[in-house]
């Protein structure tokens, strides 16, 4: 069986964020990247899948300009075992990675596509849901996790009210949550051998997929500061504060 | 153009997310029809009938819908979706999962979590775990939206007379299917829903001693949550967690114990209106958003607290 992940590089999720003096955008100037933290879940998954002999080859995408290379190493390095990169310098919205991811679908036929549920810069929570409508792929969001067996996936699931579990006919989409697993550390000799794995490039044109955008982003702001109130002694002048001055009990 | 609002529910009532995520809808402005998918739902058809500013309600009962399958549900809402301007549910973990689909049948954009409404086109969303919030205008003919319950207020849930259509169109994918749940049972409020929310982080060393917490919240009538380290160390399920990536929070009350207050739980309680912050260390950076700060134990100060209570 193959598997097909999708990563995206994003801001690492240890820097803080600034937003532009002209509020057009977040400041991403010599901000240090990383992997989505979903995405690196992802990758686990696909791996331990392979490792426990299910699926037998890792193919990790990743959709950007050639820095988006950089998490495709490390993808590889983690032990996909190789990679295509869908060049673009543009920033496509979530519903035209969902199309280029499907034009990969397509060429590569995986019978499983393991996204991260979310990215941790746009939050939008969106591709895996965009790409299962597109292709009619059946999906399983929010994994906590994920059996596979004989020509299909039970995907249990993280909802708001506890867990879930459906059973999905393969092919199909799992999209990460946090506790699906703990991603190992990729050690100096993986990396030097993902250095030699193959990478491939392709392009929204080759996939025939426009990269447009419908949503225009107008602005950018801090969000409103909430300042540090008041130490108080103990519980009584606690109790006393909340009924009194704060008048919430 | 009209707004088609998706119902939240548990085939039994109406979830209070609906109401705000029609709050949201009238601040758009047009004819708002409630669809309401399950099964075996025509008690919260009836309820959502008298829901404030709903003009029609349309009912899909049947057995496909029951488990809120992402497969069906996305088909029916997209195929009804048509006629419409606008598309709106809550951003529960329901909406998150069949709205993209929604929008990539029709093939257009989805605007994920909107906290406020600047006109029918623009709107505003948190990004980067709310540590940004982004202006952002679609130019889509039909908008796909997900809501942010806890930034808008309920409409009122009486005083409607929406007439109720039943539709019968059904959608059953045979691609998925739903196996079972294991849901949380509680005695106390809803976490999104509740006025006062109480929620134990690390320092709570296990899970037994959320007990002290549970007694607390007892006293105030409140929903007992935790930090994503608490739910990572085991000490209580996901379903409590509160933060980017589990429940986003906006009680009038945020008592958070034994919590340092890592970015990624701010994410999801830091418009609370009252937040209070009670840990031994006071560097700890949660009493940096916190009204009223506490540098004790917590060992010492919850016991005290339900007492004084």
């Amino acid at each position: 069986m193959k598997v097909l992940v999708a990563v995206k590089r994003v801001i690492d999720y240890n820097v803080k964020v600034r937003v532009k003096a002209d509020n057009s955008d977040v400041d991403l100037a010599n901000v240090k990247m990383a992997l989505n933290p979903f995405c690196e879940i992802a990758v686990e998954e696909a791996v331990r899948l392979k490792e426990k002999g299910i699926a037998d080859e890792v193919v990790v995408v990743s959709i950007g300009p050639k820095a988006v290379q950089e998490q495709l190493r490390t993808a590889l390095a983690l032990g996909a075992d190789r990679a295509i990169q869908v060049e673009t310098d543009e920033l496509p919205d979530s519903l035209a990675v969902a199309k280029l991811l499907k034009g990969v679908v397509e060429k590569e036929q995986p019978q499983l596509v393991i996204l991260g549920k979310q990215a941790i810069d746009s939050d939008n929570n969106q591709t895996g849901q965009m790409l299962g409508a597109l292709t009619g792929m059946p999906q399983g969001t929010f994994a906590s996790k994920v059996d596979v067996a004989d020509g299909s996936v039970n995907v249990t699931r993280e909802v708001d009210g506890g867990l879930q579990t459906v059973k999905l006919q393969l092919p199909a989409i799992v999209t990460t949550d946090l506790r699906l697993n703990e991603p190992r550390y990729a050690s100096l000799p993986n990396i030097m051998k993902a250095k030699k794995k193959p990478l491939d490039v392709t392009t929204p044109d080759e996939l025939g997929v426009s990269v447009a955008r419908t949503v225009k982003l107008l602005k950018v702001e801090a969000p409103a500061e909430r300042s540090a109130g008041v130490k108080v002694a103990d519980v009584a002048e606690l109790v006393e504060k909340l009924k009194n001055e704060a008048k919430v009990i | 153009m009209s707004i088609l609002v998706i119902a939240e529910h548990d085939n039994a009532t109406l979830n209070p997310a609906t109401l705000k995520t029609l709050a949201a809808a009238k601040q758009i402005g047009g004819d708002i029809h409630l669809l309401v998918a399950g099964e075996g739902c025509q008690a919260v058809a009836d309820e959502a009938a008298k829901a404030e500013g709903v003009s029609k309600v349309l009912l899909a009962d049947n057995a496909a819908y029951g488990h809120f399958l992402a497969e069906n549900l996305g088909q029916l809402v997209a195929d009804l979706g048509k006629d419409y301007g606008h598309i709106l549910a809550p951003a529960t973990t329901t909406g998150k999962n069949f709205m993209p689909r929604v929008a990539a049948l029709l093939d257009v954009a989805q605007i994920s979590d909107i906290i406020a409404v600047e006109s029918a086109d623009t709107f505003k969303r948190p990004i980067y775990a709310g540590n940004a919030i982004a202006t952002v205008q679609s130019e889509d003919t039909i908008k796909v939206i997900t809501v942010r319950a806890t930034a808008f207020d309920a409409v009122s849930a009486e005083g409607g007379n929406a007439s109720v259509e039943a539709l019968d169109n059904v959608v059953n994918n045979d691609k998925s299917e739903f196996v079972g749940e294991e849901l949380a049972k509680s005695e106390r409020p809803d976490l999104t829903a509740a006025s006062v929310v109480i929620s134990g982080g690390r320092g709570m060393q296990n899970g037994e001693n959320f007990h002290l917490l549970e007694k607390v919240a007892d006293k105030l009538g409140a929903a007992v949550g935790a930090s994503r380290a608490a739910v990572d160390a085991g000490f209580v399920p996901n379903d409590m967690q509160v933060g980017q990536t589990g429940k986003i929070v906006a009680p009038e009350l945020y008592i958070a114990v034994g919590i340092s207050g890592a970015i990624q739980h701010l994410a999801g309680m830091k418009d609370s209106k009252v937040i209070v912050a009670i840990n031994k260390d006071e560097e700890a950076p949660i009493f940096q958003v916190a009204d009223y700060g506490l540098v004790a134990d917590l060992f010492d100060v919850l016991p005290e607290l339900e007492q004084k209570l």
